[in-house]
């Protein structure tokens, strides 16, 4: 009998997950913007999978272009032509795909874990908690983030692990906000009084109420995350604060302005990664904003 | 009356801070003195604000009390965390809303188990969910276990949120305007189930509702609340018929002009509990004042300086006004 109990309960529980995951999934499908970041996330999804059919990994160390010409235009050997020292540009599109996506999402679950903890803690704890919470909210805030970013990413180093951290670490503190606004619409609810009644302790009122109340947004809002992320990680490497190994979109726009290829007009090396961040960070933005509409009561029938 | 009290409320007093600095804090309850027998439905009455809600709440645990003492089932009122979860199994609240009180993404087994995953209860967790449904009038309870909140009625909803509470067997339940937002037709249902539960599971219910009418015809004992003070309680029979107290007296003849009362429309509103009057919290608005009633008794400077006390009267009930205390009773 206990046995049966308890696993209609998970059944039920299941259940209800497929109902709601279907329909976000029909919402999604007729949100037209949402549906177009979709498939052009997956289509980038697919190039950065198929990155060793492509172009082999070797194709991406300076020894490789030894033999071949430098800033060549586009030819059937070379589909996006060559860089300055003779290297494979789509070689190190399709490799820096990896690299930014890599970086973007990292940078994205440690703001969204920082940003929810603190978002989390700052609407359930009352008193001198959520003030000191709120006041760390406000510094990351307004500090002004590139500079932090540069002399964090200077001190800590620059693979593209400790890049993304640093990212992430700047970038928690809007979410932050977000989520302590929902927290504490939530803890007022009277079912968390009814929880509280029947003896509930903090935990279980996080847990099993405020939690899967969030956790929608929580989604939205990362998946806004993550082109600025993504777009953080290019401005690094720009500017020549990125890690020199990896060929990152970030990276190839640095090495193509240095090299003076837009003087010379050598589109191929610095159009399509240029391309590429535009094309990503407009995927995740139209899917992000989607998810918000769907997920976020307050912004249905706009 | 005081037979084997489970819940004795000594002078209890909640007050929120002041909203601005340099305010007054608001004294939502300003000491009560309240005592609840086993298996007795005791109604709270009272006008919206004067802090009935404020009360439950605090008997509940849910809102500090600044003062005065509350102890239930011979224990004073729960100080550590362990203390609080055992003392949280055996007093449940129901709130007025039952739609607000459920989560809209726990199916009905999820809520009503809710108490008893929190407390460790699982043996027979489906057995005991299923009779407690049954028990509140949800049969077969088979059809309703995986249904969610907004595929039931605001009455089957109630009955849930019942349900919900009646699954830790307790002893107190405090039912916080338990019909006021439910149609016309399932009050009485649901007013019903809650003396049935009483009397089948010999447990003390605290009614608080602003409607005289439910009152009378749910509880043993009424209890009259104004501005955070009981100003007069007794015997349902014994109140309705001689209310003594001029506010009890007032509210009843609006409600029971077929009674042959004459109808006393109170002037003013309830003054802010952050300026409540001196002397008796009632005298800016008693009939007795105006009608210069209390002049002829000799009383009238006694009304404006000097707060009165519940004191009890030789047929069981208790009331605060210094016209009861003079020779003179105040005919009704």
């Amino acid at each position: 009998m206990r046995e049966s109990g308890s696993t209609t309960v998970r059944a039920m529980t299941w259940a209800r997950r497929r109902r709601a995951f279907s329909r976000v999934w029909r919402e999604l499908r007729h949100d037209r913007p949402g549906f177009i970041g979709l498939l052009l996330l997956s289509g980038f999804g697919l190039f950065a999978l198929s990155a060793p059919l492509i172009a082999d990994r070797s194709s991406l160390l300076a020894a490789s272009g030894r033999n071949n010409p430098d800033l060549a235009a586009p030819s059937s050997k070379f589909l996006l032509g060559t860089d300055e020292i003779g290297r494979d540009v789509l070689a190190q599109l399709v490799w820096g795909s990896r690299v930014s996506l890599f970086i973007g999402l990292l940078a994205t679950v440690v703001a969204v874990v920082i940003g929810s903890l603190v978002g989390l803690a700052a609407g359930y704890a009352k008193g001198k908690i959520s003030a000191v919470l709120l006041a760390i909210d406000d510094f990351f805030l307004v500090v002004p983030f590139l500079p932090l970013a540069i002399v964090l990413a200077v001190i800590l180093g620059r693979s593209p692990t400790t890049l993304a951290i640093v990212i992430g670490f700047t970038s928690w503190a809007g979410s932050a906000r977000l989520i302590r606004a929902q927290v504490l619409t939530l803890s007022e609810r009277a079912y968390v009084e009814r929880a509280r009644a029947l003896g509930a302790g903090s935990w279980h009122v996080i847990v099993r109420h405020v939690l899967p109340g969030v956790a929608p947004l929580i989604i939205a809002n990362a998946t806004l995350i993550v082109p600025t992320a993504i777009l953080t990680e290019s401005t690094l490497s720009f500017l020549g604060f990125g890690d020199r190994l990896s060929p990152s979109w970030g990276k190839l726009l640095d090495g193509a302005q240095s090299s003076g290829s837009i003087t010379i007009n050598a589109w191929w090396y610095f159009l399509p990664p240029g391309l590429c961040i535009i094309g990503i960070v407009l995927a995740f933005t139209l899917l992000g904003r989607a998810l918000e509409r769907i997920f976020d009561p307050r912004l249905k029938g706009r | 009356m005081a037979r084997d009290p489970l819940l004795v409320c000594d002078d209890v007093h909640v007050a929120y801070p002041p909203r601005r600095r340099g305010g007054k804090p608001a004294r939502a309850v300003d000491g009560i003195d309240l005592e609840i027998s086993k298996g007795e439905i005791v109604a709270l009455v009272g006008e919206s604000g004067c802090g009935k809600t404020t009360f439950a709440r605090a008997i509940l645990g849910l809102q500090e009390v600044s003062a005065g003492s509350i102890v239930f089932d011979g224990k004073s009122f729960p100080a550590t965390a362990d203390d609080r979860k055992s003392f949280h199994r055996r007093a449940q609240i129901v709130f007025q809303d039952p739609t607000a009180s459920l989560n809209p993404r726990h199916s009905v087994y999820e809520i009503v188990a809710e108490g008893l995953r929190i407390h460790g209860l699982s043996d027979n967790e489906h057995e005991v969910v299923t009779r407690a449904l049954e028990r509140c009038g949800l049969h077969p309870a088979d059809r309703y276990l995986s249904k969610y909140p907004h595929e039931l009625s605001g009455g089957q909803r109630q009955r849930v949120v019942i349900a919900g509470a009646m699954v830790l067997e307790p002893k107190l339940l405090v039912a916080d305007e338990p019909v006021s937002s439910l149609d016309a037709s399932v009050r009485g249902e649901i007013l019903g189930l809650l003396q049935t539960l009483a009397r089948e599971q010999e447990m003390a219910v605290l009614v608080v509702t602003h409607d005289l009418g439910l009152a009378w015809n749910i509880a043993d004992r009424i209890a009259v609340m104004y501005l955070g003070r009981i100003v007069e309680i007794g015997a349902t029979e014994e109140l309705l018929a001689r209310p003594k107290h001029p506010y009890t007296q007032a509210l009843l003849s609006v409600v029971l002009e077929h009674l042959g009362m004459v109808q006393q429309i109170l002037v003013g509103e309830m003054p802010d509990p952050t300026a409540i009057p001196s002397g008796c919290r009632f005298h800016q608005r008693c009939p007795l004042l105006q009608s210069g009633e209390a002049k002829k008794l000799g009383i009238d400077s006694r009304c404006t300086a000097e707060d009165p006390v519940l004191r009890s009267d030789n047929d069981g009930s208790s009331v605060a006004c210094h016209a009861t205390e003079s020779p003179t009773r105040v005919a009704c």
